[in-house]
């Protein structure tokens, strides 16, 4: 059940995206489409996945007893972007369009916020290997699904008569504030 | 004479023109998340501007030997050891800063603005450009994060910098200092930063007079 409250917590009530803030850039910049949106929020809960399962491993079984800790940042951002780069070979070859759709940020999911802030705040938080999965998922459907909204809302104000001032960057700020602001609805519950 | 001028250029467009976060949507993770107090977001800053520094120092100075297909990782090695120098000053001799801000420190790594200028500027100039070029990035990105903090220590809690300035009669607006208000009030700031660049506004009558 606890393992159920985790993944609720991270996806819902603190979502990666609307209350820590980890990875607004994609969330600005894959957020027109729904379609795109979908895949890019896919492509990051996997590396996610593979990141909590992968950095676990390291801190626990090479950094703690080895007394390494200092090299947390560095090898967790090599791993990540290792990862990052495996994913990117691996969707060139299984799907193009997909491959094309995402462009520029396939490889910028390595300087996303939310991958290392996930590796991060399990270290932090003294999760186990079970607890860390889980956190990872629940990051990862919590960012999908902050990103597929956006980009809902997104596809609507393209017909909406926004400010002159306002388009683009703007008025997507202010779009997530009310995003945000409803997300918080969910703050007592856990 | 020209090289001065250029050298100028170069320092300035960080500050304005070009400003990270205002007018590239660059480094935006930490603009949000650590701006509900002035102090915070000085103190992200100073850091953030830190790593910038040295990192681009050290990436132009190595420009000829970092291998092209690497150059990334060796962007990301370069940046992830600074930011552990910054860390771990940040814990030793300011360790209340350093709880507050919390995992934020080690995700200036990940800060897309000191990576972009490394792939777009000290990867391709010497190192005093490159100094003065992250020399203006750094304090155009301080001079965000402060004015963010302001404003929203002001509403929100109703104090600058800690020092309380409003009187008993304001009701602190909660909202500023929860994550609605980084959005909104960025949201606001970059419309009014959009309203000030546009030679059609208000702002170029203003100049000219």
């Amino acid at each position: 059940m606890s393992y159920f409250l985790l993944f609720f917590s991270a996806a819902i009530v603190n979502n990666f995206v609307l209350s820590y803030f980890l990875g607004i850039c994609p969330f600005v910049g894959v957020s027109k489409k729904v379609s795109s949106a979908v895949s890019m929020g896919l492509a990051v809960t996997f590396v996610m996945l593979i990141t909590a399962v992968v950095t676990w491993l390291i801190y626990h079984l090479l950094l703690v007893p080895f007394e390494l800790e200092i090299l947390e940042y560095v090898s967790f951002i090599l791993v990540i972007a290792s990862l990052v780069q495996l994913v990117e070979m691996f969707i060139r070859k299984v799907s193009k369009p997909l491959y094309d759709t995402l462009g520029i940020f396939l490889p910028l999911i390595t300087t996303n916020c939310a991958i290392l802030g996930l590796a991060l705040f399990s270290v932090l938080r003294d999760y186990s290997f079970g607890e860390s999965v889980v956190f990872g998922l629940g990051a990862g459907a919590g960012f999908t699904l902050a990103l597929v909204i956006m980009a809902g809302i997104r596809e609507e104000l393209e017909l909406a008569p926004i400010p002159k001032y306002f388009q683009g960057a703007a008025i997507t700020m202010i779009v997530a504030g009310g995003l945000a602001l409803a997300f918080m609805g969910f703050a007592g519950m856990i | 004479m020209s090289t001065s001028t250029s050298l100028n250029t170069e320092f300035v467009k960080g500050l304005w023109k070009e400003n990270p976060v205002l007018a590239s949507l660059l480094g935006l993770c930490p603009t949000l998340a650590v701006t509900n107090a002035a102090m915070n977001g000085l103190a992200m800053g100073l850091a953030t501007t830190f790593v910038l520094l040295m990192s681009s120092m050290m990436i132009s100075a190595l420009r000829n030997f970092i291998p092209h297909q690497v150059r990334i990782a060796g962007y990301i090695v370069i940046i992830a050891t600074f930011v552990t120098v910054a860390d771990r000053f940040l814990a030793a001799f300011l360790p209340e800063i350093s709880a507050t801000l919390g995992p934020y420190i080690p995700l200036i790594v990940v800060n897309c603005l000191i990576l972009g200028r490394q792939e777009a500027f000290s990867s391709r100039n010497g190192i005093g450009r490159s100094l003065i070029d992250s020399l203006g990035m750094g304090l155009g990105f301080i001079f965000v994060l402060v004015v963010l903090g302001i404003i929203r220590e002001i509403l929100g809690s109703g104090s600058i910098f800690g020092f309380a300035v409003m009187g008993d009669w304001f009701t602190p607006w909660m909202v500023m200092i929860l994550p609605p208000g980084a959005f909104l009030t960025l949201g606001l700031l970059i419309a009014l930063a959009n309203w000030y660049n546009d030679p059609s506004s208000l702002s170029e009558i203003r100049i000219k007079q």
